[in-house]
């Protein structure tokens, strides 16, 4: 399939290409890895003009952990992501990143793009939304800095102006005692998700501190569970708080039906997964090593 | 829109040589490897990213040439099914396929032995799940996998022998 014509252009830097963003103008986007954008322009729900290819930029692909902040290049691949023994330290970016596609959508794709294509169904807002995460834009008139939160706006919209690019996403390292987890049902490795489960949560003693639950592809956005977190703040998780926690995910969870199942399917999904997602990460909160994948149904 | 793209020159290394060619940027990696450089072993399947028919080594990584741009590819260094062999002889890998079934209609093997050579290349006694992880890019519709999981075992010991 042939997308619609585009002009090229190659980046240097960032910096270079937000200055390009700023004199193109109109019609103009980033090329990073690809793997979302060069599908979407397949089908032509992209026919960008000017396509401005950062893949050739040096320094925009790192790991490092800085105090208490992991910070990453929006030009990191999940490949390179996934195999980074400072990434593995917090279980869900590990998780999200190894889990992603499958190895060659993991070589190419980038964390950057994932967050500025902003699917729905996309993996790495829902596993960064249970975490405390930033994103660092830059353009010709200087330097922001968003929480996630405020960067995700809607199904396929971002709060980036038309002349910023990603440069980095900023992961706050949990406390000591914290666990995590992310979890999907996928039909297969390459499709994306049925439905999608990022947990994070802090134990004192056996008591839950803190916990952020995330819900990706059942609705336009990632959906932060505000009615599960409830039913487990300040409690032991046992089987009692499980259940309610499963049954606030089901009723928060928004989905449309489509080919990978109906609204109701989804749901029960949702509320399944959490459970799972929820074991897991009470077992690394307590220094259990817990190996857990997506579900393949 | 300009109606005429200005084209791009690029260069690469496909199967160790060298070459140059100058192409609209909105061409596919696939389509340079089977309609300019008529090396047609890499196949299309899904046009989607989806079934890994087309997976080619990229600097030494399996990637999807059709869901990357030939432009994308500007001084790498690529590697397809034909240049598996060596001096006329198929490679560990395709012996491996050849002995164990891996294989019926044959439109995915080109992307299965790619994505293999990347797995034995960093990883040269695989576990059954990581040798499962490294093919779920790679869509089946003849063999149920089985054959091609042995055949992968198999490689890896013909390979280990050298």
């Amino acid at each position: 399939m042939y997308t619609a014509a585009f002009e090229y252009h190659r980046a240097s830097s960032l910096e270079e290409a937000a200055t390009m963003l700023s004199q193109i103008g109109e019609g103009a986007k980033i090329l990073a890895g690809g793997q979302s954008l060069i599908p979407l322009m397949k089908l032509r729900l992209a026919a960008p003009s000017h396509l401005i290819d950062i893949g050739f930029t040096s320094g925009g692909s790192y790991i490092r952990e800085e105090g208490r902040l992991l910070r990453l290049g929006a030009l990191t691949s999940h490949a390179e992501i996934e195999l980074s023994p400072v990434a593995q330290r917090i279980a869900i970016v590990h998780d999200c990143a190894a889990g992603i596609a499958d190895v060659q959508v993991r070589n190419r794709g980038t964390i950057g793009g994932s967050l500025a294509e902003a699917d729905p169904s996309g993996d790495w807002a829902t596993a960064l939304l249970a975490l405390s995460a930033e994103v660092h834009l830059i353009s010709p008139a200087g330097e922001r800095t968003l929480a996630l939160d405020d960067f995700i706006k809607d199904a396929y919209t971002t709060a980036l102006r038309s002349n910023e690019v990603i440069a980095e996403i900023r992961v706050h390292v949990p406390d000591a005692g914290s666990g995590g987890a992310y979890i999907c049902l996928k039909r297969a490795a390459p499709v994306y998700a049925t439905a999608s489960v990022a947990v994070e949560l802090k134990l004192e003693g056996n008591v839950c501190r803190q916990p952020a639950i995330v819900l990706g592809c059942v609705g336009l956005r990632p959906i932060r569970v505000d009615g599960a977190e409830a039913a487990l703040r300040g409690r032991e998780i046992d089987d009692v708080a499980l259940e309610a926690a499963g049954e606030a995910v089901r009723v928060a969870a928004d989905p449309e039906s489509d080919m990978r199942g109906s609204a109701e399917y989804k749901r029960t999904v949702a509320g399944a997964l959490v459970k799972r997602a929820l074991r897991a990460a009470l077992g690394r909160a307590r220094g259990e090593i817990v190996e857990t994948s997506h579900l393949y149904a | 829109m300009p109606d005429e793209p200005a084209p791009v020159t690029l260069k690469l290394k496909v199967n160790g040589k060298p070459c140059a060619l100058t192409v609209e940027p909105r061409r596919l990696l696939v389509e340079l490897l089977r309609e300019d450089l008529d090396l047609t072993g890499t196949h299309v399947g899904c046009d989607s990213s989806y079934c890994g028919a087309c997976t080619v080594l990229m600097n030494g990584r399996a990637v999807k040439s059709c869901t990357m741009f030939g432009v994308q590819a500007d001084g790498a260094e690529i590697v397809t099914v034909e240049g598996l062999e060596k001096d006329g002889q198929l490679g560990p890998i395709q012996t491996a396929f050849a002995e164990a079934y891996g294989l019926q209609c044959g439109y995915c093997t080109p992307g299965l032995l790619l994505s293999a050579l990347q797995l034995l290349g960093s990883n040269p006694k695989p576990q059954e799940s990581e040798i499962r992880k490294a093919i779920a890019g790679n869509t089946c519709r003849c063999t149920g996998y089985q054959n091609v999981l042995k055949a992968i075992r198999l490689a890896a010991e013909h390979m280990a022998k050298g």
